[in-house]
């Protein structure tokens, strides 16, 4: 059943809506939360929530518990091919917890925290931005890994980055909930303005493993769940552009490459020339690459998870 | 008066960026100021760019102190003001976002860095900002509670108001917050609106800032004493929000003395004009802040008030 969780005027004739589909299986009492579409140029949620709909419905049987998903948390912005929220400055996912006697947007941010508050679990579903590629992972705090990273690694992902805890990243959603005790775990994968299907159905192979897990599926589950790779044991290496020009990739990415291996170059579609060979500083796994081909001096090119020996 | 390249990059199809630093002086690292690092911020890069015109004046008199430096960047972000863009021109990042900066990371992080850099290990840094939404302000220099910050300085502006608010999280990343962090006494100076020049306005910003600096024995400059600050806080100041949509009929202006139940605006319904709702103001105070785009949302704060 949809269900509008917020509605708020809009200048003229219009509803700023957000909405949740709200599948009840059974008598379970757990609940789930599969939220997306904050930023709005990122749309690999949106297959996840189709697929994950129909098939709950289609096995509706197996499910004890519910289900909550919100395709969009920023809808304006998801229909107007925005990443922000259209007429305001600051980045959705750096308002949290919001703000009830603040801001419009301030106001929608604090009403999503509380509708989605007591959740057994949240997915936070991202996909990265128009200019990277990033291989399915899950990104968790690292004053929340160990309670985040058991449940991060059956989700069917190839990676768990563990991140340092930086003070801006407080005013995230998947932060916010965290800190009140709804376990929120954050998916980045693919790119922004596409959908990967292949990714998606490997993230609902892994929401359904943890829903089995957390009591909620009584059904089949996939038997190739990934054992996801994890930051701690290793580390992650950044590759930013040195000179500004047009990428000419040389690599595919989720690929394993070795120290010294060429990533792509950067050339000068004026001159003709090449402004400089990336290289690969490690051998390791090439988890983020940017696929949009215009940089400047500064644009992150790749991230490559270098385990350690 | 050197003028310097701070930062420069290639561009792939584009003129190269460059940041230029106007040095007035030498000697001790006195005073830092930083312009516009949004392209939308005309109003800033206009005050800045009086600054250094007013300084130029003082050096060709002789009126600038000796053994003091000081530092004026009128313009960080010109990629995106020549194309009426606000944050950076290739991916939407936020300059100010970004400090302390990293000189071997994204775009931004290298031209905050770059920024960080060249302003940071002055005595007094001073920053033209603008506001997340849209709409006047009452001149005032503003700073955040980091337990660093000097309000009897700041009441050296002459400008009516000190405001010391409270950070949240994401302030940890703006300029203002790390150069208080690294040692810099920092002030931002909010005065009129953003991407329209108002004269008045930017006067009594530019004014201030040479007050300042005569005050702090940097200059010679003497004028007027200007306002006996008033010192605000988060707790001195009331929202008004709108509770419907529509068209905003504004009647009252920022720096208006205000009662309560004065009626502030009426809300136009966008098709039959009717009024859908009258806002009236809840305390007696001043009007810190006026909200100027004429379509609301439900939820937009239309007013600060500023009530003791």
């Amino acid at each position: 059943m949809v269900k509008t969780i917020i509605s708020e005027g809009l200048p003229v004739d219009e509803k700023l809506i957000i909405r949740k589909n709200v599948i009840q299986g059974k008598t379970g009492n757990k609940r789930i939360c599969i939220v997306t579409g904050t930023h709005g140029d990122e749309l690999e949620g949106q297959y996840v929530c189709f697929e994950l709909i129909r098939m709950l419905n289609e096995n509706i049987d197996s499910l004890n518990g519910t289900v909550e998903i919100y395709p969009a948390l920023n809808p304006l912005g998801l229909d107007s091919v925005n990443r922000g929220f259209p007429t305001f400055d600051l980045d959705m996912n750096r308002i949290f917890p919001g703000d009830a006697g603040g801001h419009l947007i301030e106001n929608i941010a604090h009403q999503i925290v509380n509708d989605l508050k007591g959740a057994d679990m949240v997915i936070d579903i991202h996909s990265s931005n128009i200019f990277l590629r990033e291989m399915p992972q899950a990104r968790v705090n690292i004053e929340m890994a160990d309670q985040l990273v058991p449940f991060a690694k059956l989700l069917n992902l190839d990676f768990i980055w563990v991140h340092g805890a930086a003070t801006v990243l407080e005013s995230t959603l998947a932060h916010s909930l965290n800190v009140i005790g709804t376990p929120t775990v954050v998916v980045e994968m693919g790119i922004g303005m596409r959908i990967t299907r292949l990714y998606g159905d490997r993230l609902i192979d892994g929401i359904i493993n943890l829903m089995k897990e957390m009591g909620m599926w009584t059904g089949a589950v996939a038997e190739d769940i990934s054992n996801p790779q994890l930051s701690t044991l290793g580390e992650v290496c950044f590759l930013n552009a040195e000179a500004s020009g047009i990428i000419i990739p040389s690599v595919s990415h989720s690929v394993h490459v070795k120290k010294g291996d060429l990533l792509c170059q950067i050339v000068d579609p004026f001159g003709g020339t090449i402004l400089e060979n990336v290289l690969s500083p490690v051998d390791g796994l090439l988890f983020t690459l940017r696929t949009y081909p215009v940089v400047n001096e500064g644009s992150l090119i790749a991230r490559i998870f270098s385990e350690t020996n | 008066m050197k003028q310097e390249i701070l930062f420069s990059m290639k561009s792939p199809y584009r003129d190269e960026f460059k940041i230029q630093g106007f040095r007035f002086g030498s000697g001790k690292k006195s005073v830092a100021i930083m312009g516009a690092m949004r392209g939308d911020e005309v109003q800033q890069q206009f005050t800045c760019s009086q600054v250094v015109k007013n300084l130029m004046e003082l050096e060709e008199n002789g009126l600038l102190i000796p053994d003091h430096e000081i530092l004026v960047i009128p313009s960080a972000n010109h990629f995106s003001m020549n194309i009426n863009k606000r944050f950076w021109a290739m991916d939407n990042t936020d300059i100010n976002r970004m400090f302390p900066g990293y000189d071997k990371g994204e775009t931004t992080q290298r031209i905050a860095s770059a920024i960080f850099e060249s302003v940071k290990e002055y005595e007094y840094g001073i920053q033209l900002a603008s506001f997340y939404l849209p709409g006047e302000f009452i001149p005032h220099v503003r700073m955040m509670d980091t337990g660093f910050q000097n309000i009897e300085l700041a009441k050296n502006f002459g400008l009516p108001y000190v405001f010391v608010r409270e950070p949240k999280p994401y302030d940890t990343t703006v300029l203002n917050y790390n150069w208080q962090i690294f040692g810099t006494h920092a002030f931002s100076i909010y005065a009129g609106d953003t991407n329209i020049i108002d004269k008045e306005s930017a006067k009594i910003a530019w004014t201030s800032i040479m007050r300042f600096m005569n005050k702090m024995g940097v200059i010679d400059h003497s004028r007027h004493e200007g306002y006996h600050s008033s010192l605000i806080s988060d707790l001195n100041i009331q929202s008004v929000l709108s509770d419907q949509p529509g068209i905003l009929y504004s009647l009252k202006d920022a720096g208006d003395e205000i009662k309560k139940g004065d009626l502030l605006a009426k809300i136009l319904d966008p098709f039959t004009g009717c009024i859908v709702s009258e806002i009236i103001s809840p305390v007696s105070g001043t009007l810190f802040f006026a909200h100027q785009k004429p379509l609301i949302h439900q939820h937009t704060v239309l007013f600060k008030i500023i009530s003791f």
